[in-house]
């Protein structure tokens, strides 16, 4: 099924699919944010945002707004 | 014959270091942040370090040295973490430039890219970009004593091969290893210097110099700005491909192994109650430890300077030298190192929280909070350390991906309590807090100083809502912050932090006093024609009131401060520092407190002592005696808070207005922070005084 980070649950995993290029930082690609790579969440933080996402083996944390604009599909 | 064999020996030498120095061997430390970069560079050079800036900017210079085994020399420079050569912020650019400019008398000879194993991977990117720019490389894998921990197994021998480089595992935890670099390094020549990518070294190199400052600074061309953003990340799809097939059967981890620990400890930490009550605790035990803890160590400090002033003065001849050095000099010194052991204590424990990963966690708690203040979660970093100094803490606000974000966390961080304000704190709520057990094991003064901070942080997040109604805009909002994994704090970091901040603190904060203080001296013991006249004219004015020999002396000694030049400048302002509760003492010590804050209890300090240089108390037992001409006591429960919202407020810190300028590119918010504290400090002591007298 495909959807946006921020809507992925605590622990549910996911493959990388797409975004826009402008609006994804460079430095989340560098950490691992790419293309075909795999992406757990690992917690979200107590008032629902950031969420702490592991992708690449880095663990590493995002805001809701950005996860919202990275397109995966979650992984059965 | 004696001069010119002097004069040959000096030669011969001047000659020797200078051959010395061309034969050193220049190394770089390159790698992601958390991975023990820095730590590596410890266990490398000892104490041998020197810490200063890269010009033009404030990011700090660590440059170190140290002997190999056949006696060459080697300088090492750690350089700041940074996670590709395609930097976002200011501070990962000197990476690059440095890297790039083989023009550079320190450009390195060899470079060590540090990885982590956990993070292989991705600490590879950078090394396949430092490989490409034709430097020798080492790569060397930290954190190998916790690879059986972690589930992970290296083929090392593969590895080198597909990579074309040396591979040294190391634990800078228990030393393994660096013997072996050591070595490694001692036979640079073997390294190889070949590119991974292309056997053109050119070609890179001037892609990346065209393009590197893409990320950190603002162009005009957006059309420009996209098309090289799409280059870049291209550019690393490439690479990650390559380190995928490289690292494919020569590096294992097994999963179920690797996360256990940590996720479980991250469950409680930033768990949606405990979390923050771990965290508060956390806080709470921090100032109880600056206040109560290093109690016993302030008094020792505190009573060995009285002594030492009092030992000093006997001991060498009366006259002027004596009175500068008993009376300027060491009340002034030692007014700043008392503080010593508090400064120690809070780098101890932001250095602790640091090292040990817990900090990202606060971030990715407070994130959704501070937002709400117009902050954001990595604010907390510079609002925390800006306890120890705003200096760093200014510097810290780099991460910072949004500049409006920055920006108010750089104007607000100036109100979290600095270690130069808890010196004033401290005297003050000593003076107008009387000391009791509440609840029978809270220290009451120790609850008054807990409020200085509190209300810091509620005047910190107050002004944040303010500006963020005021200030606009210039670009999206985004936040990426790495997790990093618990790691148990290396003792050895934690020492060279402290010890590296406490110098550079008294170092920093002496000089400023030394001087301060013997120019007060002067002042304060000179003066015009009735200065010098003063026995003459107290002595008549006092003649029928048949005083004790004793108490005239003490007339004429406070009829002389008065009148000394110090006395007259002071006299000149109080008028508008009267209004405060604040006799011209305290007005002479506000002014020089704008150099440094703790120059506020130094100056004090100097000018009671000059004025009862009989009286061989402390600083505190003078101040708690003060009074003003009228006979009233100088340090009032009045006067006390009206003087902590001046010190609370007030930007006295040269230093930090220097910082602001340099880090927002402009006099303009700097300026405006200067002054805009200024008036609400003025303001917000008015109040405090006139209501509660």
């Amino acid at each position: 099924m495909q959807t946006t980070i921020d809507t992925l649950q605590k622990g549910q995993k996911a493959v990388i699919l797409s975004f826009d290029d402008a609006i994804i930082p460079l430095k989340l690609i560098e950490m691992g944010c790419m293309e075909g790579n795999f992406v757990e969440v690992i917690q979200i933080a107590p008032l629902g945002d950031p969420i702490f996402l592991s992708v690449n083996d880095t663990n590493l944390a995002i805001r809701k707004e950005m996860a919202s604009r990275i397109f995966v599909e979650i992984q059965k | 014959m004696l001069l010119e064999k002097k004069w040959q020996a000096g030669f011969l030498w001047k000659y020797k270091s200078k051959m010395t120095k061309n034969d050193t061997l220049k190394i770089a430390l390159v790698g992601n942040p958390n991975t023990g970069k820095t730590s590596l560079f410890n266990s490398l050079t000892g104490l041998r370090q020197q810490v200063g800036n890269y010009p033009g900017i404030t990011v700090e210079k660590k440059q170190g040295s140290f002997h190999l085994e056949n006696h060459q020399k080697v300088t090492v420079i750690d350089l700041p973490g940074t996670y590709s050569l395609n930097p976002s912020s200011i501070d990962e650019s000197v990476t690059t430039e440095f890297l790039l400019n083989n023009e550079d008398k320190n450009f390195p000879q060899v470079a060590i890219v540090v990885a982590e194993a956990e993070n292989l991977k991705r600490n590879l990117l950078l090394f396949t970009q430092v490989k490409d720019l034709g430097i020798p490389t080492i790569l060397v894998i930290n954190m190998a004593d916790r690879m059986q921990l972690k589930g992970i197994s290296i083929n090392k021998e593969n590895l080198e091969k597909q990579l074309d480089t040396t591979i040294i595992l190391t634990s800078t935890r228990n030393n393994s290893g660096i013997s072996e670099l050591k070595n490694c390094i001692q036979n640079f020549q073997k390294l190889s210097g070949k590119p991974l990518f292309s056997n053109d070294i050119s070609t890179y190199k001037d892609w990346l110099s065209s393009t590197y400052k893409i990320g950190f600074v603002e162009i005009e061309d957006k059309q420009k700005q996209i098309a090289v953003k799409k280059e870049q990340h291209q550019e690393t799809v490439k690479r990650y491909q390559f380190i995928n097939s490289v690292l494919k059967g020569n590096f294992e981890k097994d999963k179920t192994k690797a996360t256990d620990f940590d996720s479980r400890l991250d469950k409680i930490l930033t768990h949606k109650f405990f979390g923050y009550i771990i965290f508060l605790v956390l806080l709470m035990l921090m100032f109880q430890a600056i206040f109560s803890w290093s109690g016993p160590f302030m008094d020792f400090i505190d009573e060995s300077f009285a002594s030492l002033s009092e030992t000093i003065a006997s001991i060498l001849p009366e006259g002027k030298i004596n009175e500068l050095i008993s009376q300027g000099i060491i009340p002034g010194i030692g007014g700043i190192v008392i503080f010593v052991p508090q400064i120690a204590m809070l780098f101890l424990f932001i250095s602790v929280l640091e090292e040990s990963g817990y900090m990202s966690r606060v971030v990715f708690l407070m994130d959704k909070i501070m937002r709400k203040f117009g902050l954001n979660g990595k604010s907390v970093v510079p609002l925390i350390s800006g306890n120890a100094c705003a200096i760093p803490a200014v510097m810290a606000t780099r991460n910072i991906e949004d500049w409006k974000e920055r920006l108010i966390t750089i104007l607000v961080t100036p109100f979290s309590v600095c270690s130069a304000r808890l010196p004033v704190y401290t005297i003050l709520i000593s003076l107008i807090v009387p000391e009791q057990k509440i609840l029978g094991f809270i220290n009451s003064q120790a609850l008054a100083l807990l409020g200085m901070y509190v209300f810091g942080i509620v005047l910190a997040l107050l002004s944040s809502i303010i500006l963020t109604k005021i200030i606009k805009a210039k670009s999206k909002s985004y936040f990426v912050i790495e997790m990093p994994s618990y790691k148990m704090p290396l003792l050895q970091n934690v020492f060279y932090t402290v010890f590296e901040k406490t110098k550079s603190f008294v170092i920093d904060a002496g000089k400023i006093i030394l001087a301060v203080s013997v120019v007060l001296w002067f002042l304060a013991s000179h003066g015009g024609e009735t200065f010098d006249n003063a026995e003459k004219i107290v002595s008549s004015q006092l003649e029928n009131q048949n005083l004790s020999e004793a108490e005239l002396t003490a007339k004429i000694a406070s009829f002389q401060i008065e009148n000394s030049y110090i006395g007259t400048m002071g006299k000149a302002i109080e008028p508008v520092i009267k209004p405060l509760g604040y006799d011209w003492k305290i007005g002479i010590a506000i002014i020089t407190s704008f150099a440094a804050r703790e120059v506020f209890v130094g100056t004090l300090a100097t000018i009671y002592s000059v004025e009862n240089a009989e009286d061989e108390g402390t600083i505190k037992s003078r101040m708690q005696t003060a009074t003003f001409t009228n006979g009233e006591k100088v340090f009032t429960t009045a006067t006390g808070i009206s003087l902590l919202f001046f010190y609370a407020i007030a930007m006295q810190c040269g230093a930090t207005v220097a910082i602001v300028k340099r880090e927002t590119n402009s006099w303009k918010w700097a300026l405006l922070q200067l002054f805009g504290l200024g008036i609400m400090a003025y303001l917000a002591a008015l109040v405090a005084y006139q209501v509660l007298n």
